[in-house]
């Protein structure tokens, strides 16, 4: 059985080949992998497991980055080095911050399915 | 369409030109540094996964695992890194013929000398001839020269040129505005995460006599990826 992301030589749409550039969050996490792997915490190989690992209707919603995003928040408790709930308090912390700031979209969050 | 990168990547990007536009941590991390306009509306985080990105950031900051200062670097790095650096590469490569030997034959080594270390994984260089034309893909997920030719574009992450450039390369090819003759075999190479390649592309008639460095600039990021041809002079 194929995994979410193993679509090589199935069908699909035209290539959009416009140059989207990262936004800096995008280069954060790319950054926060790369040297994560750098120092052997999270191996190449082990990253994409945990984003094949997402599952179907995971890897299908969401986003390069924010699957790399969710693959990194598991691969960090499964390893000891972080809990959920520290995770879970750091985002709710985050978000409260940011919604003091004015820098929430709450409808667009509201929106999301996962 | 039967996959979500497409259109998730669409409205992740389209709205930010400013690379810097919707980082909300550059006003309140531990390495903010420069004044910021107020937030525009587009620049809000919209996404739980942004806010959880933020979250893992700061926690393994604040546990010391990764450092502002490795971050820093890495991004620095990535915004460093182009193609320019696989261009000069292929231009040495069309201009001295035992160095395109060498690159052939070992990669990893013939990179190196020209000052672009590739360490972490294997390097295959991948010829096209008037018979032969070479794509690369990594149809598991992303895998990509990213020493030699910078951060990979979105397209070559979307689901649609994964899945179809195996199987039907010259119509995916023919989107790029490559036609190529039916003779011509086309060969597309599957990265992984261990082995990573570079297509040298065919060098353009009418460039003899010119230098290394005026090829170079022939030389563009999707005619290494193998969607494209080098451009004329």
């Amino acid at each position: 059985m194929r995994g979410p992301n193993d679509v090589g030589g199935t069908p699909d749409g035209p290539v959009d080949p416009e140059p989207h550039s990262l936004t800096f969050w995008e280069k954060q996490i790319d950054a926060l992998r790369g040297v994560i792997g750098g120092k052997k915490i999270v191996l190449t190989d082990e990253n994409r497991r945990y984003v094949e690992a997402l599952g179907d209707d995971v890897y299908n919603t969401l986003t390069y980055y924010q699957r790399w995003t969710a693959a990194l928040s598991r691969q960090m408790v499964d390893k000891g080095i972080l809990t959920q709930d520290e995770i879970d308090a750091k985002v709710a912390e985050i978000r409260a911050r940011l919604a003091a700031d004015g820098e929430l979209d709450v409808e667009a969050l509201a929106k999301e399915r996962l | 369409m039967s996959g979500g990168d497409h259109d998730h990547h669409h409205h992740d990007h389209d709205h930010c030109e400013d690379d810097h536009c919707d980082d909300p941590t550059h006003h309140h991390g531990h390495d903010h540094g420069h004044a910021h306009a107020p937030p525009q509306p587009d620049d809000r985080v919209s996404s739980y996964h942004q806010i959880l990105g933020i979250a893992l950031k700061e926690l393994l900051i604040e546990k010391g695992v990764v450092t502002p200062e490795e971050l820093r670097a890495a991004i620095e790095k990535r915004e460093s890194a182009s193609p320019a650096d696989g261009a000069k590469i292929v231009a040495r490569a069309w201009t001295d013929p035992d160095y395109r030997r060498r690159l052939l034959k070992d990669a990893n080594a013939a990179v190196a000398e020209m000052g672009v270390p590739m360490t972490t994984t294997h390097l295959v260089a991948v010829e096209n001839s008037p018979a032969v034309h070479n794509v690369i893909v990594c149809t598991l997920c992303s895998c990509y020269p990213r020493e030699l030719l910078g951060l990979p574009p979105a397209w070559y992450k979307s689901r649609a040129y994964r899945a179809r450039v195996v199987r039907e390369p010259r119509a995916v090819l023919a989107e790029f505005g490559t036609k190529l003759p039916p003779d011509v075999e086309v060969r597309v190479h599957d990265s992984t995460a261990d082995m990573r390649y570079l297509v040298i592309p065919r060098r353009p008639a009418g460039t003899e006599g010119m230098s290394a460095d005026d090829l170079a600039a022939l030389v563009s990021r999707d005619s290494m990826i193998g969607v494209a041809t080098a451009k004329a002079p």
